[in-house]
């Protein structure tokens, strides 16, 4: 298998993104990065593009983004993996160059969700568990889903709201350094307190809002990154994966997602690290927090914390700049704001900038042994992937 | 108060007086974002969009609901039991299931109030689903029939019980909260 480094990335304005249409929102993250890559669109031989749709006009749109972008002819096509698209893409996109079928690849992550209305977005999400018996007979939401492990992990370990508003204010808190979060806004408890209950115990607060935005990541062999000369480049160490089953009736416990946990082991295994000593080694963790209660159970499906401990680290601010293992220092999606298919790869991407210390100073980590982990969900733990990233080959 | 739907119609009602307006004055379906000032076009095309399932191969379980019953499927060979029901066994690779009907009772494992509703559910009040472990060791996710969610707890008694979607007119199942005195 050969190594695969990332040469460029670039990353749109995330939020309610109607002064642009969805090729010139992919444009906003595709031109920094190809510039950053100091490649031409003729060393790109393949492009995948991660967007889940149905509430944007485009059915095609791996098809009009590369025509708008001058990619026509290239090899191509859509994925979904829900929201954890972008990870799925970055795979596709990796295993290519992997393999020794592509040079250069691009993955690139878009979703316009405020082509639609609000109710109808709700209605969508809504479906993205099991049709028939979950949403047709009733009417499951997404936060509902989450709410169903934020009801069962407060029961089992004594978690309170306000520990759930923990996350939420610490994601704001970094959103609100970050130029490109949709929120870019700190917040109260009180102010989390206030929110509206969109599905109980899950707030407004709670949750991530509806965004536009797109991220494209270039992806490289060795042989390549020696040819262009790219210095400063981010390894793929490993990409861990896992599904659950669709139904959620058909899991255990509602304490844990199953997939995260599998996908995190097979990431670790892959890049020899010890999961016990998995702090030791990450600086900096972007996690999959659709919902507050999903960093929670985040912090403990990837082993940063004990089962059950996740929302006491919080109260402890070890997940802060500074904290044993800093996490979403972006904002997060609950601050960042949550593209579905853009959201995968905009970790990727912020992890790289990360690494590579390009962050505003306010929310840089301190890079000392250069290793970096994304974990995005899919669905509410449908789908899982965990990617290792490091500065060193 | 209105509903979520009332709601939502009335806005989509007052998009499309604004877009009349607009292709009556300019003849253009062009509105500036209220909240933003930027230009959009709003299609003049709406997709409707309902699906038409087959349940030919689980059948039985409707004609079981007709009758008062919950069925679930059940693997001859290997006694696994599936709800929702299949008509195929994954861990034998065969097809060779009965039916067998599930007991009404069950333990609550958790539970939420939707208060935003998807738009096809908005006509309806906030209501209330859990998921309940039932003796034989099967989840099922049902409405809970309480309209207070702090009356509810984890791990409390939940009967099973096929009801009728009043509101809708179709037959389903939902979950009986046993309150102990």
């Amino acid at each position: 298998m050969r190594k695969v480094g990332i040469i460029g990335v670039g990353h749109s304005k995330f939020g309610v993104r109607n002064d642009v249409n969805m090729n010139e929102l992919v444009l906003e993250s595709f031109k920094p990065a190809i510039d950053e890559a100091n490649i031409d669109l003729e060393d790109i031989s393949f492009l995948v593009v991660s967007n889940v749709g149905l509430w944007s006009s485009e059915e095609l749109p791996a098809i009009t983004i590369a025509e708008y972008l001058g990619l026509t002819g290239k090899g191509s096509m859509r994925i979904e993996a829900a929201c954890a698209s972008g990870s799925a893409a970055l795979k596709v996109a990796h295993d290519m160059i992997s393999s020794g079928e592509a040079e250069i690849v691009a993955a690139i992550g878009v979703e316009k969700m405020n082509e639609s209305f609000t109710p109808n977005v709700v209605e969508i999400i809504g479906r993205a568990g099991n049709y028939f018996w979950e949403f047709e007979n009733f009417g499951m939401t997404f936060p509902g889903y989450y709410a169903m492990y934020a009801t069962a992990y407060m029961s089992e370990y004594g978690a309170r709201e306000e520990d759930l508003g923990e996350v939420a204010i610490k994601n704001h808190f970094y959103g609100a350094k970050n130029p490109l979060a949709h929120f870019q806004k700190e917040i109260t408890m009180e102010d989390y307190l206030k929110s509206k209950y969109v599905a109980w115990p899950i707030k407004l607060l709670d949750s991530t809002p509806i965004s536009d935005g797109a991220v494209t990541v270039l992806l490289a062999s060795e042989d390549a990154i020696r040819k262009i000369g790219s210095k400063d480049v981010v390894w793929i160490k490993s990409i861990g994966y896992s599904t659950d089953t669709s139904n959620l009736s058909k899991r255990s416990d509602f304490l844990s997602l199953e997939a995260a946990r599998k996908a995190a082991e097979i990431a670790y295994k892959k890049a020899s690290i010890d999961p016990s000593k998995i702090t030791n080694l990450i600086d900096v963790a972007e996690v999959h927090d659709c919902f507050t209660i999903a960093e929670i159970l985040a912090y403990e499906d990837l082993g940063f914390f004990k089962r059950g401990e996740g929302f006491l680290a919080l109260r402890e601010k070890q997940t802060y700049r500074g904290g044993k293992i800093p996490v979403n220092l972006s904002g997060g999606l609950k601050a960042k704001g949550h593209p579905i298919g853009a959201t995968g790869l905009s970790m990727i991407g912020e992890l790289t900038k990360q690494l590579k210390r390009q962050v505003e100073k306010s929310r840089q980590a301190d890079i000392k042994k250069g290793w970096a982990l994304a974990h995005n969900v899919g669905g509410t733990g449908h789908y899982a992937y965990v990617t290792l990233l490091s500065t060193e080959k | 108060m209105k509903s979520q739907k009332e709601q939502f119609d009335e806005f989509l009602e007052t998009l499309d007086k604004a877009v009349k307006e607009a292709k009556r004055a300019i003849k253009l379906p062009l509105i500036p974002d209220q909240k933003t000032g930027k230009l959009l076009w709003i299609s003049n095309r709406e997709l409707k969009l309902r699906y038409v399932l087959s349940i030919e191969n689980i059948k039985e379980f409707f004609e079981g609901l007709l009758k008062g019953k919950v069925l679930a499927s059940k693997c001859k060979l290997c006694m696994s039991i599936y709800f929702p029901p299949q008509n195929y066994c994954n861990k034998c690779k065969r097809s060779e299931m009965e039916w067998q009907e599930l007991s009404d009772e069950g333990e609550l494992l958790s539970f939420t109030k939707i208060s935003v509703k998807p738009y096809s559910f908005s006509h309806l009040e906030d209501y209330i689903i859990g998921i309940a472990r039932l003796k034989e060791g099967i989840n099922i996710l049902a409405w809970i029939d309480e309209k207070d969610v702090s009356k509810l707890k984890r791990g409390m008694k939940v009967k099973l019980k096929v009801i009728e979607r009043s509101e809708e007119g179709y037959l389903t199942y939902g979950l009986i909260p046993e309150y102990s005195s």
